[in-house]
């Protein structure tokens, strides 16, 4: 069979970290990195008799990510025990959730090609992470429990997936939800957003599905497709080779370019989940529903379309300025200042973005008050300053956080618009260069540049360019 | 319900137990015997009786989010039964 007659079913869990202050279940920081076991307790290292307490922003935090996902909300939810045995996690079980999560029955709407779908959300649940097991040379296997007890929520979806680009543009799409709801930093290369993909193949047209694999804590969103695209074709190879696929655990090796099988035991899948008895129920009133409801920003995608319908600004500029939230924030509250919002979107994506390293535009961090890059825009629509000065005031305006008005003031960058200053400028400049006027008279139209480039000099750039422009044109045309 | 000694070295393997044979045939007895006590309930009129999630009456537990110092390290690992390099050290895992 072509490996094109087959089709990829995909499902995914991803795990992401709630950037609370605390830990999950103790009052230990909730801080990437710092030097090993110094952010730790007996709690958060499983030392016998000691007793976990909820951080109520987790659940907070997690209901945030549910109701931003358009999920439906367990008002009575309670955490449970799943049990395995792997030194990273001290107490020799996670407390997570099993069958009544906070969060379930949610969606995410993505778009691939233009052709939009909608992927399922199965669930979303409270859980700690584990810590880190460092495999250094020596005597025995090292234990980091700093992130032991990190707040997660995982984010299970339906098997809703068919192709690498679908899982590319939910993972962007999840992303970007989760840094909008701020619950979580999201930042892949720290491991606080990661994904497990369960995949398996089927010749297209069969109802029921093949046996799947999972691989586990891929935390880049290019690693991601390329496992997806190498496992796809590694089963298709093993059934069309007559074999069958076993299910199991792989590893995405990124050196090699190849998906690994993880050595597991059959039983380790059974987790003898049972109710947490350490903890209490989790009950979400209305009230508390609706007030979390209240408080969630507009999601990038009703943004992106008022900003097409609202704004008239281009489907590429919107996707660049939805992408973070605080910079599409800055872009509204510049766009109520300013007379035209395509100039706003403009300098945001060209002069701003520029400015800003990658996390930086991730984060919109912008220096600048947004009604300053308002008030600018309306500089150059109302003709006191042209664009060129304006780039010029604009870099003052980075610099130093002033007013643009005032910066055009100091600098006295006002556009030079009076009629006969210019008009007896441009007279001098046509009785001193009479090749280029030459050039003009004789049909050569471009030789007026020339012209215009000497009109600006002299007034430093400050001159109205499309009324220098008539001005030239009527005295040559007296010429003629 | 009948328990089988089968069931019983599946539960001591995921428990990580090593069982005798003279252990294996009394844990099968109790385990019987446990788990017919509980089937009682089958026998039972309960569709008006809700599931106990917890047996203490007492919902939503919350602390606030209030970062506490955490232990010194060289306390906290005092307690381990091997560490090296300011870590836990356990018996070489190898993936
Ligand atoms: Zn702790």
């Amino acid at each position: 069979m072509s490996y094109n007659d087959y089709e990829i079913v995909m499902g995914l869990e991803v795990h992401s970290e709630l950037k609370t202050k605390t830990k999950i279940f103790c009052g230990c920081p909730n801080e990437f990195g710092g030097e090993t076991n110094t952010h730790c307790c007996p709690i958060c290292t499983g030392m016998p008799g000691t007793l976990p307490v909820l951080n109520g922003t987790v659940v907070e935090y997690a209901l945030r990510a549910g109701l931003a996902t358009g999920c439906k909300i367990n008002m009575f939810s309670k955490q449970d025990r799943k049990n395995y045995f792997y030194p990273d996690l001290p107490k020799a079980y996670q407390i997570s959730q099993f069958d009544l999560p906070l969060c379930y029955a949610g969606e995410v709407a993505i778009e691939v090609d233009g052709k939009p779908s909608l992927i399922g959300l199965t669930r979303i649940h409270i859980e700690e992470d584990a810590g880190k097991l460092l495999h250094e040379a020596g005597e025995g296997s090292l234990i980091d429990y700093n992130r032991c007890g990190v707040p997660l929520i995982e984010i299970v979806s339906e098997p809703d997936f068919r192709s690498a680009g679908e899982v590319r543009a939910y993972l962007e799409k999840l992303r970007s939800i989760l840094l909008y709801a701020e619950v979580s930093d999201c930042k892949m290369n720290e491991g606080s957003f990661r994904c497990d993909v369960n995949l398996s193949i089927r010749p297209k047209g069969q109802k029921e599905l093949g046996t799947r694999t999972e691989m586990k804590n891929m935390n880049s969103i290019n690693f991601i497709v390329k496992a997806i695209d190498y496992e796809a074709k590694r089963q298709a190879q093993i059934i069309d080779g007559g074999g069958v696929i076993i299910q199991e655990t792989r590893r995405w090796d990124e050196g090699k370019g190849i998906t690994v099988a993880m050595r597991s035991k059959s039983d380790a899948h059974d987790y003898r989940y049972f109710p947490e008895p350490d903890l209490m129920p989790i009950i979400t009133t209305e009230e508390t529903m609706e007030k979390i409801k209240a408080s969630l920003p507009v999601m990038p995608d009703i943004r992106k379309a008022l900003y097409l319908k609202e704004y008239g600004i281009t489907e590429y500029d919107a996707d660049l300025i939805v992408a973070s939230r605080h910079v599409a924030d800055f872009f509204e509250v510049a766009s109520k200042t300013a007379k035209n919002s395509k100039t706003v979107a403009n300098w945001i994506i060209t002069e701003i973005f520029s400015r800003l390293n990658e996390d930086e535009k991730e984060e919109g961090k912008i220096p600048l008050k947004p009604e300053s890059l308002g008030e600018l825009v309306n500089l150059i629509e109302d003709g006191v300053i042209n664009s060129s000065t304006a780039k010029e005031v604009f870099a003052d305006m980075w610099d130093t956080r002033k007013a643009p008005a005032l910066i055009v003031e100091e600098k006295g960058l006002k556009q030079i618009s009076n009629d006969d200053e210019l008009k007896s400028m441009a007279q001098e400049v046509i009785n001193e260069n009479t090749k280029p006027v030459a050039d003009f008279l004789s049909g050569i139209e471009a030789a007026i540049q020339s012209l215009m480039g000497q009109m600006m000099k002299r007034t430093k750039g400050k001159a109205n360019p499309g009324m220098v422009i008539s001005l030239l044109k009527e005295i040559l045309g007296g010429m003629k | 319900m009948k328990i089988t000694k089968e069931q019983v070295e599946h539960v001591a393997k995921l428990a990580r137990l090593n069982l005798t044979e003279e252990e294996k045939i009394s844990f099968t007895k109790d385990m019987e015997a446990i788990i017919s006590f509980a089937d009682q309930i089958n026998d039972l009129d309960i569709d008006d009786v809700k599931p106990t999630d917890h047996v203490i009456p007492i919902n939503n537990v919350f602390r606030p989010d209030v970062v506490v110092p955490p232990m010194d390290r060289e306390l906290l690992l005092s307690n381990a039964p091997s560490q090296e390099n300011g870590c836990f050290s356990v018996p070489k895992i190898v993936e």
